[in-house]
């Protein structure tokens, strides 16, 4: 065991990742995960805090400290069960998990040196799958969850290991929400989430796809069949820029984009869906988050001549994944900041030509405590561009809300929900991006499983 | 899940009728909805419109045109085989309500997707016309459905070898002159829904368009399918497909749907008929 002084002078250990001049030609996943060996010295790094500030900035409390105490002492297995206690996704939030938010940002290692790489090690011990608890004896009741994002999983998962006969029924024709058609393959394998959909089938969860629900079958009739629904629809509902020449040939929202890559494999030979090509043409993504990111980089593994992000804050505003971002960088995104598009321009045919954009500058903090980004007058430009990419955000899909009127919808579209998700509605809960607006996995799968137990308590009490 | 195909009807060259076992679908089907189907692995999702569904039976049928690669693999399939996904009922259904006499306008297999919507509308005590046009006597379809429901049925042809010569706006046109219409509804190719928006304009009848942009998911979640209508932005998918014939953008949708035209050139098995 390293003294702490010891500990404090040992780098971190970095993430092995392939080369970005061999990774922007292809959809395979970069960050390729620690070894035995390496994890085991980040973890050894770790001062193991009395009181933990990581802990307190996970949205779902993982026991990082023990876990990562029995990860530095090679028991794998054992750490595994530690993250599953908390955390039904481990080897998706160690991937996705902005971590330099969270967990990783609240580390004191963080404050002289690099923080714990606890992302990496919640991801290498994900692969530790502990067997899954015998399920509780059938309780014979009957749920149904609605929608199979991170949100729906979580709260299918710890139902079923109640006893409950779960359902999920799922719009699209395959699982797992965003975390199948949003998040590209180079970023989260499809595997991976096949493996976690593995797991819960195994448990007796039952799935059904090209089910939509308040079309193909209303709430109501949900109620009818099942004793407590959980709504985890997302927010899928993409959000346009409202500029001159939306309708061009070119132009494309970020879900439309990355669905065709992702669920229907456009770039792959064999599939009939097609994407627009933009081998050695210039592309534009405007948006700075994680969608913006990975529709960027999605375009450089396209082949595109130039990828640019044109982003209305600064470069400390972008809200994507740090990590996302510097490998966006590497490779070879440019990254014009402070910029917003003001009119969308095309040729004869109605193909997409230019953008036109506004530069801005940063003024007073708004609402959310970020600057906000003011234009300044007369300082426009005008550049090529034959593909760009809406990425400016999602709002809550309207469908299921809309078909039933006796839900309460807040402000924003967004579902009204109690603590334990519950709504106005006896025996229906909600949570995830339908209940925040969009948001991240692990918060979404943290208000999965607090609805499952407070669905568990309403069916068979506490 | 899958989907058995439980017979098949040729209608017309290139257009087949198909029933396809799909419970859901069948039971919550209104008049004016579509579904979205995959035909293959790796297939494409596309929007079909249900053209008749037994609730009891748990049926649906769909009217299909062999335009393109999916359209054409569905063509080969028949009794029997399965379609690896439909999903639906999608879109708004049709506004069904007591108008008086309507006007029913299919052009092409437009003429299957109004079907529907003209036995709903009958069936509300509207006295409905039917006009249906085609390219050559061949292609007419559904006339025989539709002397079901409809008190009077005009049929078209583009080369005059069945009904009259000419296009169904002319039928149209004339039919305006000859006796109120307080509604009309059109499904077929962009150009024949614009042009009968402009035989309605000028008398400002109501008159409903079928519009058909191409579509991913069907549930609003890609916009993909936006069109512009009274200078807003509306998904076809979620919001339509119908929508108020006067207030359609239809050179946008027109330059929007040939958005593939390459691509698809490439993967086409049968020469297109998509735009008779
Ligand atoms: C491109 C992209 C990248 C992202 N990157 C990250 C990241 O790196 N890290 C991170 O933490 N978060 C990221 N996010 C956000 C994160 O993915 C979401 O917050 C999370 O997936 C929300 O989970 P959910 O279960 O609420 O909904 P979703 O994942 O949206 O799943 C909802 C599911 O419900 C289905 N559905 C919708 N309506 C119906 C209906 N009526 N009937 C049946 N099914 C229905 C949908 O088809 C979908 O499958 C990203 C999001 C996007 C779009
Ligand atoms: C709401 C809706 C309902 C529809 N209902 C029916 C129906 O009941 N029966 C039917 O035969 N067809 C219907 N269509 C059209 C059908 O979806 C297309 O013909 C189909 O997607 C073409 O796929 P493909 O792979 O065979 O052809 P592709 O190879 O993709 O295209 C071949 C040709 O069809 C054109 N095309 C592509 N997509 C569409 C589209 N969405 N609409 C019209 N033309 C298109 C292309 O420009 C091209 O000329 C409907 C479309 C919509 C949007
Ligand atoms: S779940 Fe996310 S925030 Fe929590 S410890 Fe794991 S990576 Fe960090
Ligand atoms: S704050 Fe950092 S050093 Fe302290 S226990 Fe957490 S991970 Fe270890
Ligand atoms: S088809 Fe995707 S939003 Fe309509």
């Amino acid at each position: 065991m390293p003294t702490r002084k010891e500990r404090l002078a040992m780098s971190r250990t970095a993430m092995p990742t392939r080369p970005a001049d061999e990774r922007r030609n292809d959809f395979e996943e970069v960050a390729l995960g620690f070894d035995a060996g390496a994890v085991v010295t980040e973890a050894s790094r770790c001062l193991l805090c009395r009181r933990p500030p990581c802990v307190d900035e996970c949205p779902v409390g993982v026991q990082i400290v023990d876990l990562i105490e029995h990860v530095a002492e090679g028991r794998f297995a054992e750490a595994a069960e530690i993250v599953a206690a908390d955390n039904s996704l481990p080897s998706i939030c160690g991937r996705v998990c902005p971590q330099e938010r969270q967990c990783e940002g609240a580390c004191v290692m963080g404050r002289k040196r690099d923080p714990i790489a606890i992302g990496a090690i919640e991801r290498f011990v994900a692969d530790y799958i502990p067997p899954a608890a015998p399920a509780a004896e059938t309780t014979g009741h009957k749920v149904a969850i609605v929608g199979s994002g991170p949100a729906g999983l979580a709260c299918a998962g710890d139902l079923a290991r109640a006893g409950h006969d779960v359902t999920v029924f799922e719009a699209l024709h395959e699982l797992g929400g965003v975390l199948v058609y949003g998040i590209p393959e180079f970023r989260l394998p499809k595997s991976v989430v096949a493996d976690e959909i593995g797991r819960l089938e195994a448990q007796g969860v039952a799935f059904e796809t090209d089910v939509v629900i308040g079309a193909s079958d209303s709430l109501d009739d949900l109620l009818v069949t099942h004793d407590a629904v959980f709504i985890g629809v997302g927010a899928g509902l993409p959000r346009f820029l409202n500029v001159p020449g939306e309708h061009l040939i070119g132009v494309f929202s970020a879900n439309e984009f990355l669905t065709r890559l992702n669920l229907m494999k456009a770039y792959e030979p064999d599939s009939e869906t097609p994407i627009i090509d933009i081998g050695g043409l210039p592309v534009a993504v405007f948006g700075g988050g994680n969608t913006a990111m990975d529709a960027a980089r999605s375009a450089v593994r396209l082949g595109a001549g130039s990828v640019t992000v044109f982003y209305r804050r600064s470069d400390e505003e972008l809200p994507a994944r740090r990590e996302e971002i510097e490998h966006a960088k590497e490779e070879g995104v440019v990254f014009e900041l402070l910029t917003s598009p003001l009119e969308l321009r095309g040729n004869d045919e109605g193909k997409l030509t230019s953008v036109v954009l506004q530069r801005m500058e940063l003024g007073e903090p708004d609402e959310s405590g970020r600057r906000s980004p003011v234009p300044l007058e007369g300082d426009t430009f005008e550049t090529d561009v034959s593909l760009a990419i809406v990425a400016i955000g999602n709002a809550p899909n309207p469908l299921l809300t809309n078909a039933s009127p006796d839900l309460e919808v807040g402000r924003r579209g967004t579902l009204v929900v109690d603590d334990g998700g519950a709504t106005n509605k006896t025996g229906v809960y909600a949570g995830g991006d339908i209940v925040t607006g969009g948001a991240t996995v692990i918060l979404a799968m943290g208000a999965g499983r607090r609805a499952a137990a407070a669905i568990n308590e309403y069916l068979v009490g506490a | 899940m899958s989907f058995a195909i439980l017979a098949t009807e040729p209608l017309a060259p290139q257009v087949t009728r198909f029933r396809v076992s799909a419970p859901r679908v069948a039971r919550s089907h209104r008049a004016g909805q579509f579904v979205i189907v995959r035909v293959e692995a790796n297939g494409e999702r596309i929007p079909l419109t249900v053209s008749d569904a037994d609730a009891d039976a748990g049926w649906i049928e769909l009217i299909v045109q062999a335009v393109g690669h999916t359209t054409s693999v569905m063509a080969g399939l028949g009794a029997g085989d399965e379609l690896p996904d439909v999903v639906g009922p999608l879109g708004r259904p049709t506004d069904v309500e007591a108008y008086g006499t309507v006007a029913v306008v299919g052009g092409g297999v437009g003429t299957a997707i109004a079907y529907p919507a003209a036995v709903a509308l009958a069936a509300e005590g509207n006295d409905v016309v039917a006009i249906i046009g085609a390219r050559t006597k061949e292609l007419v379809i559904l006339e025989d459905e539709m002397r079901q429901v409809a008190g009077q049925v005009i049929v078209t042809t583009d080369d005059g070898t069945k009904g009259r010569h000419g296009f169904v706006t002319d039928a149209l046109a004339d039919l305006i002159t000859e006796r109120t219409i307080d509604r009309v509804i059109a499904v077929g190719p962009i150009p024949m829904m614009r042009g009968v928006a402009e035989v309605t304009r000028p008398q400002a009848i109501p008159t409903v368009v079928s519009l058909n942009p191409i579509m991913v998911d069907g549930t609003g979640m890609c916009g993909g399918c936006r069109v512009l209508v009274g200078g807003e932005t509306r998904f076809a998918c979620v919001d339509g497909p119908e929508f108020d014939g006067h207030q359609v953008d239809f050179d946008i949708l027109d330059l929007r749907n040939r958005a593939y035209l390459e691509f698809e050139a490439c993967h086409r098995q049968e020469p297109s008929d998509a735009h008779a």
